[in-house]
């Protein structure tokens, strides 16, 4: 008998990665390691092999234009923060990533780390979704671009097959006098996972009133969640306090939560409806800014 | 199976170490390396005791893996001082008593080097929120919270 | 020492109570300190310990025989390699520790009785070997029923965790065999009377869960047995001398044969008091000749190491309407968890001492249960009691229309009263800490919205016991004390400082050591909040015996009597008659030292019988969103009595981190637990000790009403601060709320739920 320790490989471009991945059925994706080497130490066991893609130069590439954001999958959730301008046009977005762990884990926690590994509580998640961001996935027969909300197909599930990853995000330039926001409940005011987060962006008329919005659920059903009778609540309104309490009555319906160390179902539905009325505030006064 | 060698930069200094594919940087820092300040608390990223600094970057060194320091700059809690000159961090902990069995400091003073390079000014909310991932159990941060303040503002001064 | 030698009221310090830089600083803000995990050894195995799956199951039989084959496998070692040490087993002259339930407790032998008792422990040349080989084990176990709560461990057909375990204790008690392990009661006047003569009542039930001291450094050892079977031993230890005794009964050597070293420690709070790991890796070591290194995860941290009981209380308090107390009353069930040894007696003893009150019928019960054998943590049971006093104190405040402190102090104990275990309180400093704490600014603070403000009082007896301390002096004049206590929050510079202060010399020329137990004399454990308060007094002793020894040597080289000579402030001074010598510094003395008699070096031993009690007042404003229950602390002060300061810093020191801790175990801290038995949450990431955060500076007041008991008046600090903040933070959740929360944490869902359901639920 002996025993195997896991190998560990660095490809420097797309291609060696998606080899890589294709040949072995046990290799996995390194991005920040804050979710696959905390499974490995909490006895999930270590994979056989270890796909470092920080040396990839695409997957650390940030580009910004007038068509929004391209982002390599493993740039760090620090150095995401860290950028004026992403905090600037997607607050919301900016504000789940700088949420995600401590600073120290934000050195390494990564947007396709979170979003890969899958889990109903990942709060660069739902901002995402609100924001319409598309994962860019790399494979043996090419590449194709999966939008957020359709990536997670259940805890611990993603559409990633065999040799693929996430190169790299794209999110389009916010609409002009859009916004958005992302709160997420904690019992301490650091270092937890979500009971619940929510996502909001909204988007007014010229009269001010909310022309469109997307409210997306976190940590309250199997993935992450659009709910779409909140953002119809949203619609049309100047967020008076009837449209509030009816997005937050939908938001409490919608969610259909577990009970767990983090939270019961009562108030994970709870706090469902109070975020989202808190984050669809702020996502308003941001757009009301512009 | 062979054991991968890495060349990597610590603390100024060309090294070079053996290491399995899964052996976590803290690994070998505390054992091949037998660098001890940095300290292991949890290796699942939620202490700080272990945080050092890659590439510029604070991270939790149980949550980076010993081969991905290939060609990357380390510092840690050793090289912090300025030869035998303690930095105003490191001197500030001394001087308010911030520390009680000290088992946090090496992590809390690398944080809070990192801190004060990227914010010279911060408030105490601010120190507070970046140092959140640093536990202490002894001291109630208060005495760590006032020497990170209190070291800013020597910090400052000297630069002045 | 007897109190005519106190000077703690008149004497001028020149140096207690100045915050020097403590001298193992340095090392510690450059990472050079060595804590239990820094330690190595050329040729060191690995041991790792194979944990239990199950809460309850008899093991029938144990097959090692695949895990050995696995390559780097040195040693497997289970209950076999260890003597069977009698259950109830208690040396005589010991301190009261059933080592049979200590062996128990580091490697099961019957019975496994709690999910991550350790069964077997490994050895190998990796980590990865040993655990692979931990995990072909074979077990046959008898699954038995696990009891995981204080209702199923009292049910009429309760599964028995210890077949032949009679309730102890002198009340009525159970017949046959029984989870209760023991019985406590303190009465005192007509307890019936006294309520019939109150003309209001408050009462309660109460319920804390079990939590962790949460040290940040795991448990570590090294062990290294030699080829003569003497046996080094180096971890981080609240006390070496008890880690030397368990070692030798656990593991079955001689204790001539063992030394064992107290590393650097990171935080033990109590809970690096019991052994875990160290007769394993010493057992190790012997089956594979060979040095062994054990260090727990943290996970292993939480399912293994000792947690305190969780609680399920009843308390009531009668009073007249001029707020005197006429009548107390408690029944408590605290969590034994694995083996008997809840501080259900401490928690009876300390929970209404601080007040006066005739009548009373303190009860408690020590109950055993499949879940982690509980440890000492800080004043253990203490907060616990007082969470239901003080939050009975408050409600009968409201009832009254009283201030909260005057009604306190209104019935405050002071020197003379009885404590209602007994015996009677000396000097002490109750009613000065609550005066300090009304007349503090923090106390008359305007409050704003959803904000309230909660205080509550402690008090822990503090401990002396045994210790011993050498001074040595060099001959440039500096001096070495030397003490087997280890530092694990500043006391190195606390012994440094009552040295220089008896010998005059600046404090940085006295370098403090803890040393192995082969090099001091012996010492209990760092804990009960006596290092400061005994092991100061033996160094105290110690000095003045060197000092003495210094004014024989100036008398010799001045050839007067030694009454002519008097020490000030590091000098020697000739008076009386022969004033015209002068003086001789110490530096002078001791480069003569060859000359006049050789080296000078002194020892002292003490036992102190008592110390002197401590009496904390804690202020906590806290502020609740009412839409989502979660809560902050926004302000927080600790007003205690010190007796003296030694070293003000390391004081404020132990009053923060002893908030912090109590205010963690207030809002968020608990063990959750499956349906086996399981703890669900055994990491920092769902144990939520608070992180910076969450707190705001905590303020403090340092109160100092000399104990005579000391030469300096020192009380002990460290354990009274965790003894208010239960009861202060749900006093302030109360004021914010409108709510009386009863059951702990006062996490946001359940705060939320009573909000919504108007506290009906709380
Ligand atoms: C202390 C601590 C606190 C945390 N707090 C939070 C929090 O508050 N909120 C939160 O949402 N999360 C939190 N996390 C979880 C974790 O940090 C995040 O999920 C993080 O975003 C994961 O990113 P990563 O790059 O580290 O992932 P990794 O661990 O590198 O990867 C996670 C998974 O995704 C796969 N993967 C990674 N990159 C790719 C890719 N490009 N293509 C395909 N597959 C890939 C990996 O193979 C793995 O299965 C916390 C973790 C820790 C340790
Ligand atoms: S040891 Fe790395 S964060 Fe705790
Ligand atoms: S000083 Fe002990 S954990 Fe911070």
């Amino acid at each position: 008998m002996t025993l195997e320790t896991s190998r560990f490989e660095s490809p420097t471009d797309v291609e060696g990665a998606v080899a890589l991945l294709a040949a072995e059925g046990g290799a996995k994706v390194l991005s920040g390691g804050t979710d696959l080497l905390v499974q490995m130490r909490l006895g999930a066991g270590a994979p056989q092999v270890f796909v470092d893609v920080k040396r990839i130069p695409r997957l650390m590439a940030v580009r910004l234009g007038s068509e929004g954001l391209t982002i390599g999958a493993s740039v760090p959730a620090a150095e995401i923060f860290e950028n004026e301008s992403i905090r600037s046009l997607w607050p919301g977005v900016a504000e789940a990533t700088d949420l995600i762990g401590s600073t120290q884990v934000q050195g390494r926690a990564t947007w396709s780390g979170n979003l890969c590994n899958a889990s109903p509580a990942a709060d660069s998640v739902p901002a995402l979704m609100a924001c319409g961001a598309v994962a860019v996935i790399a494979g043996p027969s090419g590449e194709r671009r999966v939008s957020v909300d359709a990536f997670i197909k259940g805890p611990g599930k993603t559409v990633l097959r065999r040799g693929e990853l996430v190169v790299e995000f794209e999110i389009p330039a916010p609409p002009p006098r859009s916004a958005d926001a992302y709160l997420r409940l904690i019992p301490r005011t650091e270092m937890d996972i979500a009971v619940v987060g929510a996502g909001v962006q909204v988007e007014l008329d010229d009269g001010g009133a909310i022309a469109s919005a997307r409210v997306v659920l976190g940590a309250v059903a199997p993935t992450a969640l659009f709910v779409e009778a909140a953002a119809s609540a949203l619609i049309g309104s100047r967020l008076e306090d009837a449209a509030l309490d009816a997005a937050a009555a939908a938001s409490r319906a919608a969610a259909t939560p577990i009970d767990d160390r983090r939270g019961t179902i009562a108030y994970r539905k709870k706090i469902a409806g109070v975020l989202t009325t808190r984050a669809a505030k702020i996502a308003f006064e941001r757009a009301q800014a512009r | 199976m062979a054991k991968l060698r890495v060349e990597t930069t610590i603390n100024g200094e060309e090294t070079e170490f053996l290491c399995s594919g899964q052996d976590s940087l803290l690994d070998v820092l505390r054992g091949p390396l037998a660098m001890t300040g940095t300290k292991e608390g949890c290796t699942t990223g939620d202490c700080g005791a272990c945080s050092i600094v890659l590439d510029g970057r604070l991270v939790p060194s149980c949550l980076v893996l010993a081969a991905e320091a290939e060609g990357r700059v380390v510092e840690t809690i050793e090289g912090v001082a300025d030869g035998q000159k303690l930095t105003a961090v490191q001197q500030q902990f001394l001087e308010h008593g911030a520390l009680q069995c000290g088992i946090c400091t090496p992590g809390f003073i690398i944080a809070a080097e990192k801190l004060l390079e990227k914010n010279p000014d911060p408030t105490e909310e601010e120190a507070r929120y970046y140092l959140a991932g640093n536990l202490c159990r002894c001291t109630g941060y208060d005495k760590i919270i006032r020497a990170v303040l209190d070291a800013a503002a020597v910090r400052r001064e000297e630069r002045a | 020492m007897s109190a005519d030698t106190n000077e703690g009221q008149e004497r001028k310090f020149k140096r207690i109570g100045t915050r020097p830089i403590r001298h193992d600083g340095l090392d510690k803000v450059t990472g050079r300190a060595r804590f239990g995990a820094d330690y190595a050894l050329p040729g060191m195995l690995h041991g790792v310990m194979v944990r239990s799956p199950y809460a309850h199951a008899r093991i029938l039989s144990i097959d090692i025989s695949q895990a050995e084959k696995v390559p780097g496998v040195r040693a497997v070692v289970t209950r076999d390699d260890f003597p069977d040490v009698p259950i109830g087993w208690i040396p005589a002259g010991s301190t009261g520790v059933d080592l049979g339930a200590n062996a128990r407790t580091v490697m099961a032998r019957e019975k496994v009785l709690f999910h991550g008792h350790a069964f077997a422990a490994v050895a190998a040349t990796t980590e990865l070997a040993a655990r692979e080989a931990g995990k072909l084990i074979k077990v046959e176990w008898e699954v038995l029923t696990p009891v995981l709560s204080l209702e199923q461990a009292l049910a009429k057909d309760a599964p028995i965790l210890h077949e032949g375990q009679e309730t102890k204790g002198d009340h009525p008690t159970p017949e046959g065999d029984s989870n209760i392990a023991n019985q406590v009661c303190f009465e005192g006047g007509d307890i019936a009377a006294g309520f019939e003569e109150a003309d209001v009542i408050v009462e309660g039930h109460f319920e804390t869960p079990m939590v962790h001291q949460g040290y940040i450094e795991p448990h570590a050892c090294l062990a290294n047995v030699r080829e003569d079977g003497t046996c080094e031993v180096w971890c981080p230890t609240q006390g070496a001398f008890g880690v030397k005794g368990e070692v030798a009964s656990i593991a079955g050597i001689e204790p001539s044969l063992v030394k064992v070293t107290p590393t650097e420690i990171g935080g033990g709070f109590g809970g690096k008091i019991p052994v875990y790991i160290e007769p394993v890796a010493v057992v190790l070591s012997r089956k594979a000749a060979r040095p062994v290194k054990i260090t727990m995860s943290r996970e292993e941290v939480f399912r293994g190491s000792g947690p305190t009981s969780g609680s399920r209380m009843w308390a009531r308090i009668g009073a007249k309407s001029d707020g005197t107390f006429v009548a107390v009353e408690t029944k408590f069930d605290f969590e034994a968890g694995a083996f008997r040894g809840s501080p259900v007696g401490a928690a009876c003893m300390t929970v209404f001492s601080p007040y006066n009150c005739e009548n009373f019928r303190i009860f408690g019960r020590d109950i055993v249960l499949n879940k982690p054998r509980v440890a000492a943590y800080r004043a253990p049971g203490a907060p616990i009691g007082a969470f239901a006093a003080e939050s009975l104190i408050d409600e009968l405040a409201m009832k009254l229309d009283r201030n909260p402190i005057d009604l306190r102090i209104q019935n405050a104990v002071a020197e003379g009263d009885r404590a209602k275990y007994g015996p009677r309180f000396g000097t002490i400093g109750f009613k000065e800490v609550l005066e300090a704490t009304r007349s503090h600014p923090h106390y008359k603070a305007e409050l704003g919205p959803n904000q309230g403000r909660g205080v509550a009082a402690g008090f822990w007896f503090n401990a002396g016991m045994q210790s011993s301390a050498t001074v040595s002096v060099n001959d440039d004049g500096s001096a070495v004390v030397r003490t087997g206590n280890p530092d694990i929050g500043g006391s190195r510079a606390s012994m440094a400082l009552m040295c220089a202060e008896e010998l005059g010399v600046d404090v940085a020329r006295v370098r403090p050591l803890v040393g192995d137990t082969d090099s001091v004399g012996y010492c209990d454990p760092t804990g009960g909040s006596r290092v400061t308060y005994a092991t100061g007094m033996a160094v105290i002793e110690a000095t003045r015996q060197v000092v003495d020894h210094l004014r024989a040597r100036a008398a010799t080289i001045w050839d007067i009597e030694l009454d002519a000579v008097e020490w000030q402030d590091g000098n020697a001074v000739a008076i009386n008659g022969s004033a015209e010598k002068g003086s001789m510094s110490l530096e002078d003395i001791a480069r003569k030292m060859r000359l006049t008699g050789g080296p000078i070096v002194s020892s002292a031993s003490v036992n102190p019988p008592a110390a002197g009690p401590g009496f904390g007042v804690h202020v906590c404003d806290l502020e609740v969103d009412p839409e989502t229950g979660v809560s902050k602390v926004i302000r927080y002060t600790v007003v205690q009595d010190a007796g003296k300061a030694i070293h003000p810093t390391y004081v404020e020191g132990q009053y923060q981190g002893g908030a912090a801790q109590g205010i963690g175990w207030a809002l968020n801290e608990e063990y959750l637990w499956d349906a086996e038995g399981k703890v669900e949450n055994a990491g920092f990431l769902d144990y939520r000790i608070p992180v910076a955060s969450d707190l705001p500076m905590i303020d403090t007041v340092i109160v100092e009403v000399a104990n005579p008991l000391h030469p300096y008046g020192v009380r002990g600090v460290g354990e009274t601060p965790i003894v208010p903040p239960l009861g202060a933070v749900a006093n302030a959740m109360r004021h914010a709320t409108g709510i009386r929360f009863h059951r702990l944490p006062m996490s946001p869902p359940r705060v939320l739920d009573a909000l919504d359901s108007d506290g009906a639920s709380s």
